[in-house]
């Protein structure tokens, strides 16, 4: 039976559901578990955001707080998963992976290639990303791109509670290390998300919104802005197709291409900086595979080639809006050779 | 006080999730004559489309709600009353509607109640409509739930208690199907019975619930008082195995919506929401085993497994049997596939419909279900 959740709970039910389910899972993380010895022990904060709030309780031993040293707690759940562990480690933001890259790049990511195929890496690490929350320029990052671009890692960027629950649950049974990225103002966003276990593989894209006239591919959090401004485009007559990938890594090329085969228009809208991101990523393929089909240049919608500012204002500037995505949209259907 | 022969015509719920539906088109014009039974308009839900059919005779005075808007369930769209009631208390009844859909303000409509119990170890969910003393139970088919029926439960509920389970594996039913077999799911039906206390009851199957519904008629002619079989399995061996397969098997939109397509005479009814509610289901925990357990049910190699029609030779309830003449994965049978008791059961074939007849002609089923209780 579905019933109406918040991200934040669609990502705490289904940790809770595959500690139930396999006791190879684990969680590990900064104030996982309140702080050793803290009056916070017993109630743990559950994260920063308090996402994995309850489970150190209900799972006596399986929730480990780790001190702040990011290559030490990943290097550790990394080789924990090499012998036989489900471990699901929370780096706090995304920002952070700077400390511990050669951990993921160099080792988790190239095991099962490195070692013929003998060896597995079954390791989630969930991370928050992107701007929004005032945190400033080394908090705010939209670093999923770096991920994708490592062969060997899967990557996840989840858009709404009901996809947050079943990729997760996807990401803690596949044997890859996973990276699942969590947008941090998403957590308080609600939406319908069945009570029992299930699972949506990866690279598998879903339509969000069926639409003739343009193409809108859109990454985790900017699908909601895809939408609004799919919305907003209707009313004058103007159908947008939007697109959420689900994950950037594998890409679901199929869904994208025949999409634009259709529609002869795109747009890709991803919160990341413009250089080598998702959106060039998607553009590039398009031009390459449906070149054929375009009946107007691609557009782009992202970030400026620029660090996360501090001040409201330019923040609020700095991240696609929907606005942006519906000027996006009509430059493509306005444009005349 | 408003004069009771102006009878609303109100936006049906059609399924738990159903708040809002959309008037595609007026079948009838204002000044018609309407009777019990005929279609009204065709409304659009976020699941699929169906024909809103009138609850009583008279004339359609006023269309309040016009084509193309869309109306919270329980809200006025039109109004029936007999030639006979002045135009002053129409208009009148008709601008306190207005101003209802104006306000967005429409009582809640009592939808069907969920419940759910325990049988054989598993929990079977179902939802109830009606109070009325006659009790029918309807038995989804293959990848079903109990929403399936969204069309038929309301119409029958008016003057019945109408029950629409979740089998095994289906809908938010326990998802272990055990050997998968029909007399398990059989027991299903029983034990739901038995759960609720209900010593007889009328029993409705589509497809694989057909068979289910038979076998319980069957194994036990004291509960079953009358049965209505919806293109049920098991008449004839042909059946379209790919389709199973393909959808036992199809993990993404892709490979589920032609599949989901063949279900209907006309695929247009495949709607979005329908093929993203059905894939939903299909990645939830145990869903995959169960619908491989019920293909070794269903299938002998390319052909059908069940042997209903032998079952319908130990039934001694009055039968009705409802088919799509445009269904393309049970074909209508020839009647002697019917067994020896072809002669007593009826056989309705009906023009525009596939193999979910019950959503593509919910009053043909409705008619139906209705010709086999008078003839208890």
């Amino acid at each position: 039976m579905a019933r109406t959740i918040s991200y934040r709970e669609a990502i705490n039910e289904a940790l809770a559901q595959e500690m139930e389910r396999d006791q190879r899972v684990i969680v590990m993380g900064e104030d996982n578990a309140g702080g050793e010895g803290s009056p916070g022990e017993m109630d743990a904060w559950g994260g920063v955001l308090g996402v994995t709030k309850g489970l150190y309780d209900r799972f006596p031993g399986r929730v480990l707080d780790t001190p702040i040293s990011e290559s030490a707690f990943i290097g550790a759940a990394i080789g924990a998963a090499t012998r036989g562990m489900r471990p699901v480690a929370e780096l706090m933001f995304i920002d952070f992976m700077g400390v511990c890259f050669d951990q993921i790049f160099n080792q988790a990511a190239k095991f099962r290639y490195m070692f013929g195929g003998k060896a597995v890496t079954p390791v989630v690490i969930r991370t928050m990303y992107g701007a929004g929350l005032r945190a400033a320029a080394q908090h705010s990052q939209a670093l999923y791109p770096l991920f994708t671009h490592i062969p060997g890692l899967k990557v996840v960027v989840p858009s709404s509670p009901y996809e947050a629950k079943g990729l997760l649950i996807q990401a803690i049974r596949d044997d890859d290390p996973v990276i699942f990225c969590e947008h941090k103002l998403m957590y308080d966003v609600t939406g319908e998300v069945p009570e029992e276990s299930y699972t949506i593989p990866f690279g598998e894209a879903n339509i969000a919104r069926e639409g003739g006239d343009v193409t809108v591919v859109a990454i985790g959090r900017m699908v909601s802005m895809a939408m609004a401004a799919a919305d907003e485009l209707a009313g004058s007559g103007v159908q947008c197709e939007v697109i959420d990938p689900r994950t950037t890594s594998p890409l679901d090329t199929d869904t994208i291409l025949e999409s634009v085969e259709s529609t002869g228009r795109l747009v890709v809208v991803d919160e990341a900086t413009p250089r080598c991101n998702l959106a060039t990523d998607i553009s590039a393929l398009v031009a390459q595979e449906a070149f054929g089909s375009l009946r107007a240049p691609i557009q782009m919608v992202t970030a400026p080639h620029a660090p996360v500012p501090f001040s409201d204002a330019l923040e609020d500037l700095y991240i696609p809006d929907a606005q942006r995505v519906a000027n996006a949209v009509k430059a493509t259907v306005d444009w005349e050779r | 006080m408003p004069d009771e022969r102006i009878r609303k015509v109100t936006m049906p719920k059609w399924g738990l999730s159903m708040t809002t539906g959309k008037i595609m088109e007026w079948l009838v014009a204002e000044g018609d004559e309407v009777t019990d039974g005929i279609d009204l308009a065709e409304i659009d839900t976020d699941k699929i489309a169906g024909a809103l059919e009138s609850m009583s005779d008279g004339v359609l005075r006023r269309i309040v709600a016009p084509a193309g808007s869309d109306v919270p369930v329980g809200a006025t769209i039109a109004l029936v009353a007999p030639a006979e009631v002045p135009d002053s208390e129409i208009d009148e009844a008709a601008a306190v509607a207005r101003e209802q859909l104006e306000s967005g303000v429409v009582e809640e409509v009592a939808g069907p109640t969920v419940g759910s119990v325990e049988v054989d170890g598993r929990s079977i969910s179902y939802a109830t409509l009606g109070d009325g003393d006659e009790v029918v139970v309807l038995v989804h088919g293959y990848g079903g739930d109990k929403n399936s029926w969204l069309f038929v439960q309301e119409p029958l509920a008016r003057e019945r208690t109408v029950h629409a389970i979740d089998l095994p594996g289906h809908g938010t039913s326990s998802k272990d199907v055990g050997d998968g077999s029909l007399d398990t799911l059989a027991r299903t039906v029983t034990g739901f019975l038995d759960a609720l206390g209900i010593s007889a009851t009328h029993l409705v199957g589509h497809s694989l619930g057909g068979a289910v519904v038979a076998t319980v008629a069957a194994a036990h002619p004291d509960r079953v008082r009358s049965l209505t079989l919806v293109a049920p399995a098991g008449f004839g061996p042909e059946v379209d195995a790919d389709y199973l397969r393909g959808f036992a098997s199809a993990t993404s939109r892709r490979e589920l919506k032609p599949h989901v397509g063949k279900l209907f005479a006309d695929e247009g009814q495949v709607t979005r929401q329908l093929v993203d509610d059905l894939l939903k289901y299909k990645r939830l925990d145990g869903v995959s085993a169960a619908l491989d357990a019920l293909l070794a049910t269903l299938l002998n190699e390319d052909r059908q497994a069940i042997d209903a029609a032998a079952l319908l030779n130990e039934v001694r309830a009055p039968t009705v049997l409802v088919w799509g003449r445009a269904d393309r994965v049970l074909p209508a049978p020839a009647a002697e596939a019917l067994g020896d008791r072809a002669s007593l059961i009826h056989l309705h074939v009906v023009d525009g419909a596939g193999h979910m007849v019950h959503m593509e002609a919910p009053s043909a089923v409705v008619a139906a279900v209705e010709s086999a209780i008078k003839e208890v």
